[in-house]
């Protein structure tokens, strides 16, 4: 039935699934007029990694931006490692150990490699440090004085992951991370999503790219205007085959 | 001794560059602030000028009523001002986020009109002498011009002010929070950073700005109400040829401008008014970003 009935067995040991992460309930958020969330439901428990999928327009990235507190108006409830969070403001939720890595991946044209690398305030103890992140992204490395802009998207996507990592956020958002990039870098990240998995950090994941997200994920919420039309867990991909087609081929 | 130049004395070409030099420190120094306010609250700050005036009033202030003299002015006229932006900016300006930029423009220029307004009520339009401060009386012969001292000094404060705030903004964490500000202020706040805060510093730190200008200026001018309103139409100017929200095409133009200004008020004085304004119809056609704006 709902999200939170199916979640007793979850996979790996990474996971801990009696501890809510994030607990959305009855979340609405507005684009002006413009109603974009109609009241979903969503339960993230502390080191799981999910999958936010669907088509354009569904919701997903209006889903992470009110977490984030960046959404104007949003009504509902957010609660985050047990603390209500709809009405604070973003630098706040920030502060609570979420990292936030945006679709167009944001990375400051104006600062160099490095600078934007160190940028976010730490949050929570436990971040990596500037030598792991360099030696998880050597690229980063040995352009960490070239301004942002210059950056290939690849770059700018590893930088954009290596400055949250660096914060000791440990809920991640991550807004299509893998979007048009190279396929050996695409590997590269799914490589560092299993790392993250197995040190305990959890993750919500938007994306489009299934084959990517398929072997990585715990459950999957599939997202259709501006709600969520189902949640699958890991084990369930082959029978549940077709709630995907539906929802997800164009 | 140097002999005329082009039929110009030396003296006279000499003395209109470092006045040219100082007006340049001036537009320097007020376009800096207008460059900061501008890259964090997207906001045309018509009330620099005012801010300007009050940094001067403040001074004559201080000295008459505190005896703290210029040079404690030098830096209580700034802190005083500077928080009075600071307030300006929590309880007025904030309210204007996510409308039209045309609201800020209006709103501080309804700001510099009361501002003038009032002080012209309590002090009228003519205004206050203001001693040089008696260590910078004085000056020193060069042979080829006449220096005097208080006027090296304005210069010598203005860059050292300009420079102090390029430091600030290019290589300090501070900085780096307010480059990333200009850039996009949400992502900057949904990585911790309290830009709301962010943001009432910079436009105290610009209004702060302005308002020690107003100190530099007081000994070399009459402190008056509308002090500001003459200047600040020029400062625009400047800072549309240098473009807006770039610290060193502020410093760079507002020196260059108040250089070329004295040039041509040697070379032909009825343009010395109209000149910065030429520059700036020809950058506008040239280059509508202004010579150090990134955009179009």
């Amino acid at each position: 039935m709902s999200a939170t009935v199916e979640n007793h067995e979850l996979g790996g040991p990474h996971v801990s699934d009696h501890i809510e992460e994030l607990s959305i309930r009855d979340l609405h958020a507005f684009y002006g007029e413009g109603h974009a969330l109609h009241g979903i439901d969503m339960t993230v428990y502390r080191g799981e990694l999910v999958t936010l999928l669907g088509r354009n327009g569904s919701g997903r990235t209006t889903t992470l931006r009110s977490i984030v507190g960046l959404m104007g108006r949003r009504t509902g409830s957010i609660m985050l490692k047990g603390q209500e969070i709809i009405k604070a403001s973003p630098h706040a939720i920030a502060h609570m150990g979420v990292g936030y890595c945006p679709e167009e991946r944001g990375i400051f044209s104006s600062l160099n490699v490095e600078e934007n690398l160190m940028l976010p305030p730490e949050v929570a103890a436990g971040g990596m440090s500037v030598e792991e992140l360099y030696e998880m992204f050597p690229n980063l490395s040995e352009r960490r004085k070239s301004p942002g802009m210059r950056l290939s998207g690849g770059e700018q996507q590893m930088l954009a992951m290596a400055r949250i990592l660096r914060t000791g956020a440990n809920v991640l958002l991550l807004d299509e991370i893998t979007e048009g990039l190279a396929p050996v870098i695409v590997d590269k990240l799914a490589e560092v999503l299993i790392e993250l998995k197995t040190r305990g950090y959890t993750v919500l994941l938007v994306e489009q790219n299934f084959r990517f997200a398929a072997p990585l994920a715990d459950r999957h919420f599939i997202m259709d205007h501006g709600n969520v039309a189902a949640v699958i867990h890991k084990d369930e991909l082959e029978e549940k085959q077709h709630v995907f087609d539906e929802y997800l081929s164009v | 001794m140097l002999t005329d130049l082009l039929g110009i004395p030396p003296q006279v070409l000499f003395g209109q560059l470092m006045l040219g030099l100082i007006n340049g420190a001036f537009y320097a120094v007020l376009s800096l602030g207008l460059a900061v306010i501008f890259g964090l609250l997207n906001i045309v700050n018509f009330a620099h000028g005012a801010f300007y005036m009050l940094g001067a009033f403040a001074t004559v202030a201080v000295t008459q009523y505190l005896g703290i003299g210029y040079w404690g002015a030098l830096i209580v006229a700034p802190l005083v001002v500077g928080a009075f932006g600071a307030a300006i900016e929590y309880f007025l300006l904030r309210r204007l986020t996510g409308v039209d930029h045309l609201y800020g423009l209006l709103l501080t220029f309804g700001l510099a009109l009361v501002i003038e307004g009032s002080f012209v009520k309590m002090f009228g339009a003519s205004g206050l002498p203001y001693p040089v401060p008696a260590q910078l009386t004085g000056g020193v012969n060069l042979g080829f011009m006449f220096l005097p001292w208080y006027r090296g000094w304005v210069v010598v404060a203005s860059l050292a002010v300009c420079i102090a705030t390029w430091f600030l903004f290019e290589r300090t964490k501070i900085g780096a929070y307010l480059r990333a500000g200009t850039e996009n202020p949400k992502l900057l706040q949904a990585f911790g950073v309290n830009v709301p805060l962010l943001t009432t510093l910079a436009y105290g730190y610009g209004v702060a700005l302005a308002a020690f200008a107003g100190v530099l200026v007081a000994p070399i001018t009459q402190v008056s109400p509308l002090m500001g309103s003459n200047l600040i139409i020029v400062v625009f100017a400047v800072v549309v040829i240098g473009g807006m929200g770039s610290i060193m095409g502020a410093v760079v133009t507002g020196l260059a401008m108040g250089v070329i200004e004295g040039l041509t008020r040697v070379f032909w004085p009825e343009a010395s008014a109209t000149v910065i304004f030429m520059v700036m119809a020809i950058v506008l056609v040239l280059r509508p970003a202004g010579l150090f704006g990134k955009t179009a």
